[in-house]
């Protein structure tokens, strides 16, 4: 596989949020502002790359049987890496990230990308790998940060762009964010006449840890379902 | 106990993890399309949150806190959840296959889900004391097996229909039904603060 399209992959045609649908939660839940879906984003990025280059190397070394719990210990180490540089280069941002900066441990973009990519790639693939991947989250998330701010604050990156138009303040909170990325998912099965997006609802085949959970919990489930 | 009683109702109803806070959404879309599967689910998180704010709490207060490693949070959190849920999940099985069969089967998926490591963290955040924090856990796990409930219910209604537009069948209308199910939910912000002020 060439180097350029490892990157664009994640970028557009596995974009992790848009197409993907993974890691629903910090996306629906930080992006009340442009600055805030980036902010995450970029540090979501940060914590993938080193993840990857990291699991990448030790993908001989890691025993088959308890690589989640390996993986899992490699993601937290840089989550708790970002966190202490945020507190100390931006307050201001952890603060309004919050809980969700050591919730990226628990991100399924991150655990997936390891399993499925990481593990079996050489470690320049994986790092560009990583790159591509956290720059498809942040640019969704900036795209549905942008949205919630026009609509629900009035201002793009803490610019007033209406004047005295008093904003939509819903779409600040929770059932807008909800409504927002229903609308941004329609509008791509919408210009794409349904093919970009595989996965035709929520389930277990979407889940990042389906390989690794164990196989008979995830056709159980899909055949009460 | 009046104290009690507030955290429980808010974390329920006004702060609803799922609705309000955006934690668990993964399980919350995908283990909803079933009622039967839905309880269960609940049933599972809401246990494994008491169960890991039990162990955590302590953990943070006699052993980070008090050796001051308190960086070491989300590393410890996590790794001590994850045990515990495997832990949780052989017992069951050896001992108690029948609750093995209707809760363990969610248990792996646990692991990874974001509402319990988040109840545990918030629960230290706040500054929460041992018996308020289980019960901010048990609330959270309620509160989540509320929501699962309900929206297992809306999608067999959502099934039936079939007057969706194209571009919206499959996940964009589940996430349009979340919405309003979210919306209904502000309706209780300030139940808490009217009934116990």
């Amino acid at each position: 596989m060439n180097k350029l399209s490892i990157v664009t992959k994640g970028f557009i045609k596995e974009n992790p949020v848009l197409v993907q649908l993974l890691g629903c939660c910090p996306t629906l839940a930080v992006t009340t502002s442009a600055t805030n879906g980036l902010g995450m984003g970029v540090s979501t990025m940060a914590v993938l790359i080193c993840a990857n280059i990291v699991i990448s190397i030790l993908k001989r070394v890691i025993p088959d049987k308890v690589r989640i719990p390996c993986y899992i210990v490699v993601i937290a180490g840089f989550v708790t890496i970002v966190q202490l540089m945020l507190k100390a280069y931006l307050p201001a941002l952890d603060k309004s990230l919050g809980l969700f900066i050591p919730l990226i441990v628990v991100n399924c973009i991150i655990l997936g990308r390891a399993e499925m990519f990481a593990s079996k790639n050489s470690i320049v693939d994986s790092a560009l790998d990583g790159i591509g991947m956290g720059l498809g989250f942040t640019v969704a998330l900036g795209i549905m940060g942008l949205i919630r701010e026009i609509l629900g604050n009035g201002t793009a990156f803490g610019v007033a762009l209406f004047g005295s138009v008093p904003p939509m303040g819903i779409f600040m909170l929770a059932p807008g964010g909800f409504f927002v990325f229903a609308i941004l998912i329609a509008t791509i099965n919408f210009a794409s006449k349904g093919k970009a997006i595989k996965k035709k609802s929520f389930g277990c085949e979407g889940c990042a840890m389906a390989g690794s959970c164990n196989s008979s919990t995830c056709s159980e489930k899909e055949a009460s379902a | 106990m009046k104290e009690i009683i507030v955290i429980i109702m808010s974390v329920i109803l006004v702060d609803n993890f799922v609705l309000s806070q955006f934690l668990g959404i993964c399980p919350f879309l995908g283990v909803s399309k079933k009622m039967d599967s839905a309880t269960g689910m609940g049933f599972a998180v809401t246990f494994v949150m008491v169960l890991a704010t039990a162990a955590t709490w302590p953990i943070q207060k006699f052993l980070l806190d008090a050796y001051g490693i308190g960086y070491l949070q989300t590393v410890v959190f996590i790794l001590v959840i994850a045990s515990l849920v495997q832990l949780v999940e052989m017992t069951l099985k050896k001992y108690m296959p029948p609750l093995y069969k209707s809760l363990g089967v969610f248990l792996p998926l646990i692991t990874t889900n974001c509402a319990v490591l988040g109840v545990t963290i918030t629960n230290i955040d706040d500054g929460l004391t041992y018996v308020q924090s289980l019960f901010n856990a048990l609330g959270a796990g309620i509160g989540f097996l509320l929501a699962m409930v309900l929206f297992a219910g809306l999608r067999g209604k959502l099934e039936d229909c079939k007057m969706v537009p194209v571009a919206f069948q499959g996940i964009p209308i589940t996430l349009v039904t979340a919405s309003i199910l979210s919306l209904s939910f502000m309706g209780f912000s300030g139940v808490v603060e009217g009934l116990f002020a």
